[in-house]
């Protein structure tokens, strides 16, 4: 029960990473590597908030949301939107977002230093639950119900809104949404600010729930983000979230049933296998894009 | 960056003025006549400041160990520099706790003429780096490299610091008599030399000591997210939880561990030996068990002064780091002493006779492995404090 406790929060952030990584590709098709960068930064940012402002963590939360989508927004100008002309757009805006994404990282070097940074310990409530026999903090509670909440939410702003709607259009087909009267420039930005708002979230939860931020976090999670990416199918919001938990349970029931050595080895096994058995992945369906 | 950058500058024009004599920087420390003294011990006199290099790790990981060293040295050279005859020209340079960084920062040494290298921060580096000192005759001593087989990379290679072969033991009987240990689990990084070769003896004196180990549980050195294996870990029910960990990992450990509930004592090994521990875990840091080099609170009288001098300079309690970077450049001011020379050779000679010299580890002597031999202490963590187990 507790290592389901443990999955499940890991999990939810590896979901709520993975879902700002997806949504940039499910829409606009585009690979954006600069989202670890995101997710370090603004873990430091959040400890910067807390420790320097003052700020309660469940405060800095929100700010860390708005400045994540200000990054997004940034990487969309500066590293996608000059090069969507070219007929390499893919690639050259994959390539100009590890470029963008390195540059990001070596300022946060240059701010913080390499060293780890922690929020001051007595920022957490010490509220504990005993559930069903498992010891469950209050973090970890939010952790969990802020990052459900959060893809509820984006699932259904593309789901049900306006905007959303305009997504999906872009998502089709660019030239024929600019036809029918959307700004696509508009949408993508917005696009990308979502996503990036929400990996910043991912990073600062992630840095709460272990209490140390690191520049190489982000690497960390990067080959993690993507194997959910594409366990859950490329592009696919449900699949993010269902590969996200999945991870984390993987990773967690490796430990208790395998062996703690084995820990990475049967998780990408796993992943390895969904795609020989599912090469679409668990929520992806062939050549037809899903947002 | 302001002192690297004017140490490498001072460094270059160093080289410029070797080359424009028309000697090559290897040779100038063993042919420069000025570092030979007259008189012996506290009688002799030098001309010229014996050139002492020191690669700490001032960023990344082992940052926070590598400042308390630097504070240590800088303090101990402005001491050791009022006593008449002798004095010291101390370069600090940032490994950035990699060996790959460690390796330049030691040829730039091996090249400027130091007499003597001080560090690195980490066995990890000190294993890739020192081979390089070895080569070209400069002696080396470890002020805070634990792991085993640091010496045994040559002749020129001593340190001051306790193995985890000497401390562990003594912790492990300690804690075993403290708490009564029948039955622990032992939790270690599996990937650096440093937290391996703890493992190591952890399991060797658990062994010596009847204490049945239950369960092993891995993991990397940049993990952070501990939950799965201390779930794993309360479910067996241990008298105490062994780990051998850095500090970045030592701290979110320890918090987690006490998160999920897990109330026995956590003995660690000399990562955990860092007052960080007690000011990022705050309360979680309680029982938490460590043997260490250095009793601060010892009455020796050089402790004392040491204590109150570290005081007053940086306004902050000293580690263990400080203690023994400081005591390293007691033993090498000594050293230095008894043969009355600066020069690499001699100073290799006299570390070896380095016998009962008083420092603020206590009485230190230099056995034939080049290793330090002095007592241990072992403390747990009280009130936010580390406090002598008893």
């Amino acid at each position: 029960m507790q290592q389901l406790v443990n999955g499940l929060s890991i999990g939810s952030i590896y979901a709520l990473f993975a879902i700002g990584f997806t949504l940039v590709f499910g829409i606009l098709d585009r690979l954006n590597l600069a989202h670890p960068a995101v997710f370090a930064a603004a873990a430091f940012v959040g400890i910067e908030l807390v420790t320097v402002a003052g700020l309660s963590i469940w405060l800095a939360l929100p700010a860390v949301f708005v400045v994540g989508a200000l990054l997004g927004l940034v990487i969309e100008r500066v590293a996608f939107r000059p090069l969507k002309g070219r007929p390499d757009a893919h690639f050259a805006g994959l390539i100009s977002s590890i470029a963008l994404g390195g540059m990001l990282i070596a300022l946060l070097q240059w701010r913080y230093h390499a060293d780890t940074r922690r929020f001051p310990a007595e920022s957490f409530p010490d509220t504990r639950f005993q559930l069903l026999g498992a010891q469950v903090t209050l973090l970890q509670a939010a952790i969990l119900v802020i990052s459900v909440l959060l893809m509820v939410a984006l699932t259904w702003l593309v789901a049900r809104t306006r905007l959303g709607r305009a997504m999906r259009a872009v998502a089709e087909n660019p030239t024929a949404a600019r036809v029918l009267g959307i700004n696509v420039d508009r949408v993508t930005a917005t696009t990308f600010a979502l996503s990036s708002a929400l990996g910043a979230v991912a990073g600062a939860l992630f840095a709460m729930n272990v209490n140390s931020a690191q520049l190489g976090m982000g690497a960390a999670i990067e080959l993690k983000g993507l194997a959910v990416i594409i366990v859950g199918g490329m592009g696919s919001l449900p699949g993010a979230l269902v590969g996200g938990l999945a991870l984390g349970l993987a990773e967690v029931f490796a430990v208790q049933y395998v062996g703690s050595s084995w820990r990475d080895l049967v998780a990408f096994g796993l992943l390895f296998l969904v795609l020989l058995v599912r090469p679409q992945g668990l929520f992806g369906a062939r050549r037809v894009r899903e947002v | 960056m302001n002192r690297s950058l004017t140490a490498l500058a001072a460094g270059s024009a160093a080289a410029l003025l070797l080359s424009a004599c028309g000697s090559d920087g290897d040779s100038s420390a063993e042919s420069g006549g000025s570092l030979v003294g007259e008189g012996t011990g506290e009688d002799c006199v030098i001309e010229d400041p014996v050139p002492i290099g020191a690669a700490l790790s001032l960023t990344g990981g082992a940052a926070s160990y590598g400042e308390s060293q630097q504070r240590g040295l800088e303090l101990a050279a402005g001491h050791l520099s009022e006593n008449e005859g002798v004095s010291y020209d101390l370069t600090i340079e940032d490994d950035g706790t990699d060996p790959r960084q460690g390796i330049t920062v030691f040829e730039q040494f091996v090249e400027d003429g130091a007499s003597i290298i001080i560090g690195p921060t980490l066995s990890n580096t000190a294993f890739q780096a020192q081979p390089i000192a070895q080569e070209a005759g400069v002696p080396v001593l470890g002020i805070s490299n634990t792991a085993s087989g640091i010496t045994e990379q040559g002749d020129y290679v001593f340190r001051v610091s306790l193995t985890e072969q000497q401390v562990i033991p003594q912790t492990v009987q300690q804690a075993t008599e403290a708490y009564g240990l029948e039955q622990v689990v032992v939790m270690y990084s599996n990937d650096d030399a440093f937290t391996e070769s703890g493992y190591e003896v952890f399991a060797q004196s658990l062994e010596e000591e009847g204490v049945e180990v239950l369960d092993t549980l891995t993991f990397s050195t940049s993990d952070t997210d501990f939950r799965a294996l201390l779930t794993e870990a309360r479910n067996a029910e241990p008298d105490a939880i062994v780990v051998s960990a850095l500090i970045e990992a030592a701290i979110p450990l320890v918090t987690q561990a006490r998160e999920l509930g897990i109330e026995v004592p956590i003995i660690g090994g000399n990562g955990f030996n860092n007052p960080q521990l007690m000011a990022d875990a705050g309360e979680a840091a309680e029982g938490v068990v460590v043997g260490a080099a250095w009793n601060s609170a010892s009455d020796n009288p050089a402790n004392a002064d040491f204590l109150s001098a570290y005081e007053e300079e940086y306004g902050s309690q000293p580690d263990q780091f400080a203690a023994q970077a400081y005591a390293g450049m007691t033993v090498i001011d000594h050293a230095v002493r008894a043969g009355c020379s600066g020069e690499r050779d001699a100073i290799q000679t006299e570390l070896g006779n380095v016998s009962e010299v008083e420092t603020v580890l206590g009485t230190l002597s230099i056995n034939e492995n080049r290793d330090a031999e002095h007592e241990a202490v072992v403390q747990v963590v009280e009130d936010g404090q580390f406090t002598v187990l008893d």
